[in-house]
């Protein structure tokens, strides 16, 4: 029998099907995210700049945003400016919003990547470990303590736990900066905010996961040959877990990504997230619609990034079955 | 044979009870809070603002000196009711539109799917801050944001589950019938996925709650005067640092609420899982033998496996004796649960943990392996003895090149070189009749009889005096078969390697070995030459055994033999001899005592109280 062969070029194939499949995602955040301020109710401008404002000033600002043109003329003229990097003009400052988003964008994904990564860090090796302990149905209480404690975990909200991380590690024990960004170390209680509950999920999933790969009949093969158990759990088990692994969290990231909003008001952290709730509260709409422009298509980034790494580790079962 | 897995008892968890008790506090806040809290809750106090912890406040007070302990409580109903509401909107439009699907046409499933796809590549909470925007600042506005964002996850997921039911012939029949889209929904397709779905409603209920109060966090939910916990905690975070308590006090209560939903739903997972397909107890047991001199390579003696089940502890391998000595090949026959395999698994060390395995002797090539500490027998064990598997295509890692797994024994155990170990699996390959070149393949790129050889290389590797080969052809072609047995028949000839042959296939066996012994319900119950196994079997069992086998040459208007009954219960193994409920030869000690294996003839040995008489044409022969 002559063994399967993979198309001579799987690799362009693949991208190119990939990044067809990321662009109605891309066109629903453009179009959602220029019509946000075409649907508000009420007048934005107004509401922006206050009841008292003066009329004419109010209209300025109307021709300034380009809101007195005809509907499909805004939006051509929306797409042009982004193509220029130009995401408007806030009402309150009157900045650029395309400099905020220079300034901001860096520091949320400061903590969303480290917090994904954090992630992937102690959830991975933790299944395994959790699987190989608890494999078989020995030490059910610790299998019993393992759920729980997860399942707990869980359930903590991050912005609650961002609250209480600053009230009890920051505040009281007056360990590690509360808010704001100055150094490394101020970037560690919004990753542990952000990175918790994500990595209770993922771990439970690995050890089932990693439960299913021990159970194999290779890794019984493997058993029979007497490895040393860390080639047995790293050459032979972790590398079959890899890709339903990654695939669950992968699938988590957009989750953290959007949890940023919330994290970076609790510590002021300078973000996208929490940009967006001030600007959101000001009703600065202009800078609400560049935001959720920009963490829509972060999102959207993140889950080529996260298929692309897939296809990298399998490229089998990513590249030939999709 | 299939992997030996302990079936499992779940503990049974308090968890159950905790979350029930946490459920029925949290209802009873909702409805009970605002009329304990309500009048302290609105009452403005200028003379105690922005009060920490007290007697009279013990959250404290906030900027208009409201005692915050009655502001949570009385915040409780708006908080649950708003959740609940947001998750019964997504919930009940998911689930039509995701169930829909499964009774729409081809087109409209992939343009509804292609939909649900989109929408769910955002995060719920990002969708729901966009809409919160564009509805207004609110408590309207924010419950209709979040259950419009939380449509497309319930839709996937009943999506899902009705792709399950769509292709059913029920919903075929019912089709058929002419039943209306709604009312297929109605009665075919929602009673069947029902159950997952109150799981997902469970959990988003608690995310709608956090999600909520996360809105109400931004500004975005409930607006002053009215107030839940998310904006009480917004009004709070500005004073953490000087006060934590009376910031954080609204945050433990969507905490809780929010543990309360999640175990809540981990319960009722659980309650689902469990009532999936019930695990069994798989079981198997032993062979039999007598000591033997000269060039032993194993000699095991009264070997008996215990093992728990949650039914009680079973005893499936019971007495077990076997000696093989070098170069020889035994055939180890019997029906599925005889305990074939454990005996394997037992002779190589690999039975589960909890297993317990009890022998008088177990010498391998020359060692003593009970006297041994675990280190010792498993490094004596890791080269002396080699096992293959049935079904080559799962006993192989897939994410491994053939080389790796053929050289990582002898460089894990005789210290070889990359280089040496390399040259040592080419020799091994070809010694299976396999190109070297297939080192670097991977295990999908072969065939399963190639696998095969692989395996038995792999096996060859560390040059063990012992190979347990445990049903290595029944998942493979018939003629394949053929080739792997002779490869095995030819190793032994090139070295003094002892075969050990597990297979139910009586054909076979007489076919390659010399020995074979016949297992029943634990026990060996026949030893003999192979050459008299089809003329001579003396165990009622093992004579009914060898006149099931069909031959070609056998007379087809003659029904073919079976054996009357099934094998015993393994929990409540008969008394006496364990074959006497199916035996027609059975007498009155057979029920009471159990016989040993006894030396008929040389060679020939029979567990049995009246053993059959030699058939005519074998005593005239």
């Amino acid at each position: 029998m002559s063994p399967p062969r993979l198309s001579r070029h799987p690799w362009p194939a693949f991208l190119g099907r990939r990044t067809a499949r990321l662009l109605p995602s891309l066109a629903v955040v453009l179009t959602a995210s220029f019509a946000m301020i075409r649907l508000v109710p009420g007048d934005p401008v107004r509401a922006a700049l206050g009841v008292d404002a003066a009329p004419a000033l109010v209209a300025a600002r109307r021709h300034q945003l380009g809101l007195d043109q005809p509907f499909l003329a805004q939006y051509r003229h929306y797409l042009a400016g982004l193509l220029h990097g130009d995401l408007g003009t806030s009402l309150v400052t009157g900045a650029p919003v395309a400099e905020l988003v220079r300034t901001r964008l860096p520091a949320t994904l400061g903590i969303a990547l480290p917090a994904f990564l954090a992630t992937l860090a102690v959830a991975l090796p933790g299944g395994l470990l959790a699987a190989v302990h608890t494999r078989d149905g020995r030490r059910p209480r610790a299998e019993l303590a393992f759920t729980a404690v997860t399942a707990t975990l869980a359930g903590v909200p991050d912005f609650v736990l961002a609250a209480g991380l600053t009230a009890l590690l920051a505040v009281g024990l007056q360990l590690l900066p509360v808010a704001g960004a100055a150094g490394a170390g101020s970037a560690v209680l919004p990753v542990l905010a952000l990175a918790l509950a994500p990595t209770a999920v993922l771990v439970r999933i690995v050890r089932v996961e990693a439960l299913k790969v021990l159970s194999e009949d290779y890794m019984r093969t493997a058993r029979a040959k007497r490895l040393p158990p860390v080639r047995l759990y790293l050459r032979h088990a972790a590398p079959n877990m890899a890709t339903a692994s990654l695939t669950v969290a992968g699938s988590l990231l957009p989750a953290m990504i959007a949890g940023t909003v919330l994290v970076e008001k609790v510590f002021a952290w300078p973000g996208i997230g929490s940009a967006m709730a001030q600007s959101v509260v000001a009703q600065d709409y202009p800078v609400v619609q560049a935001m959720v422009l920009i963490l829509g298509t972060t999102v959207l980034l993140a889950g080529l990034a996260v298929d692309l790494l897939l296809a990298l580790v399998n490229p089998r079962s990513a590249i030939g079955e999709m | 044979m299939n992997p030996v897995r302990l079936p499992v008892k779940p503990p049974r968890s308090p968890m159950t009870w905790i979350a029930l008790a946490m459920l029925a506090s949290l209802l009873l806040l909702a409805v009970a809070g605002p009329l304990v809290g309500g009048a302290a809750a609105d009452r403005p106090d200028l003379s105690a603002v922005l009060q920490g912890p007290s007697a009279a406040h013990p959250f404290g007070t906030d900027n208009l000196g409201r005692d915050l302990l009655a502001r949570v409580l009385t915040a409780a109903r708006l908080s649950l009711l708003l959740a609940f509401a947001a998750t019964l909107l997504s919930a009940t439009a998911g689930i039509l539109l995701g169930a829909s699907t499964a009774v729409v046409g081809g087109r409209a499933r992939r343009w509804l799917g292609a939909l649900i796809n989109l929408l769910l590549a955002f995060p719920a909470l990002l969708v729901a801050v966009f809409l919160a925007v564009v509805f207004g600042a609110g408590a309207t506005g924010a419950l209709f944001a979040l259950a419009v964002a939380g449509i497309p996850g319930f839709a996937r997921l009943s999506q899902t589950l009705a792709a399950g039911v769509a292709n059913t012939d029920y919903l075929a029949a019912a089709r058929v019938l002419g039943l209306r889209r709604h009312r297929l929904i109605r009665r075919h397709v929602l009673p069947n996925i029902a159950e997952p779905l109150l799981l997902s409603t469970t959990m988003a209920a608690g995310t709608a709650l956090v999600a909520l109060s996360g809105l109400s966090f931004l500004g975005l939910g409930v607006q002053p005067p009215a107030y839940d916990w998310g904006q009480l905690l917004n009004q709070g975070l500005d004073r953490i640092y000087a006060q934590p308590v009376p910031a954080l006090a609204p945050g433990l209560a969507v905490l809780y609420a929010a543990l309360t939903f999640q175990l809540l739903g981990e319960v009722l997972a659980g309650g689902v899982a469990r009532r999936g397909p019930a695990l069994r107890a798989r079981r198997e047991a032993p062979a039999e033998g007598r000591p033997a001199t000269g060039d032993q390579v194993l000699q095991i003696e009264d070997l008996t496996v215990e093992l728990p089940t949650p039914d009680g502890v079973i005893r499936p391998v019971r007495g077990v004796s076997l000696t093989l000595r070098g170069g020889e090949i035994v055939g180890l026959v019997g029906e599925s649960g005889s305990g074939k395999s454990l005996t394997a698994l037992a002779i190589a060390d690999l039975l589960p943990e909890q297993a317990r395995v009890t022998r008088r002797t177990h010498r391998l090539l020359g060692a003593d392996l009970t006297t041994m500490t675990a280190k010792e027998r498993h490094h004596h064990l890791a080269t002396a003895l080699a096992m293959i598997f049935q079904s080559p295509a799962s006993a192989l890692n897939p994410s491994l090149r053939v080389g790796t797994q053929l050289t990582e024994a002898v460089r894990a155990h005789r210290g070889a070189s990359r280089a040496e170990a390399a040259e040592q699996a080419a020799g091994a390959l070809r010694r299976v009749a396999l190109s070297p070149t297939l080192l670097r393949s991977r295990p999908h790129q072969l065939s399963g009889g190639q696998r095969q050889r692989v395996m038995i290389a792999s096996g060859l590797m560390v040059r063990p005096g012992l190979i347990i080969a445990d049903e290595p052809t029944t998942a493979l072609d018939v003629t394949v078969q053929r080739q792997i047995t002779d490869l095995l028949s030819g190793i032994r000839q090139d070295s003094p390697t002892a075969v050990l042959f597990i297979s139910h296939d009586l054909a076979l066996v007489a076919g390659l070995c010399e020995r074979v012994l016949v297992m029943y319900a634990g026990t060996v119950v026949e030893s003999l030459p192979t050459d008299r196994l089809a003329t001579a079997t003396r165990h009622p069992y093992a004579r009914a055994l060898v006149e099931s086998v069909p031959a070609l040459t056998a007379d087809r208007d003659r029904p073919l033999r079976t054996v009357e009954g099934s094998p015993p219960d393994p929990l409540t193994p008969p008394a006496g001899c364990p074959f006497q409920p199916r035996c027609a030869h059975r007498r009155d000690r057979c029920a009471t005592d159990t016989p040993s294996l006894t030396e008929l003839d040389p060679g020939h040995r029979v567990a049995c109280w009246h053993p059959l008489p030699l058939p005519v044409q074998a005593a005239t022969s």
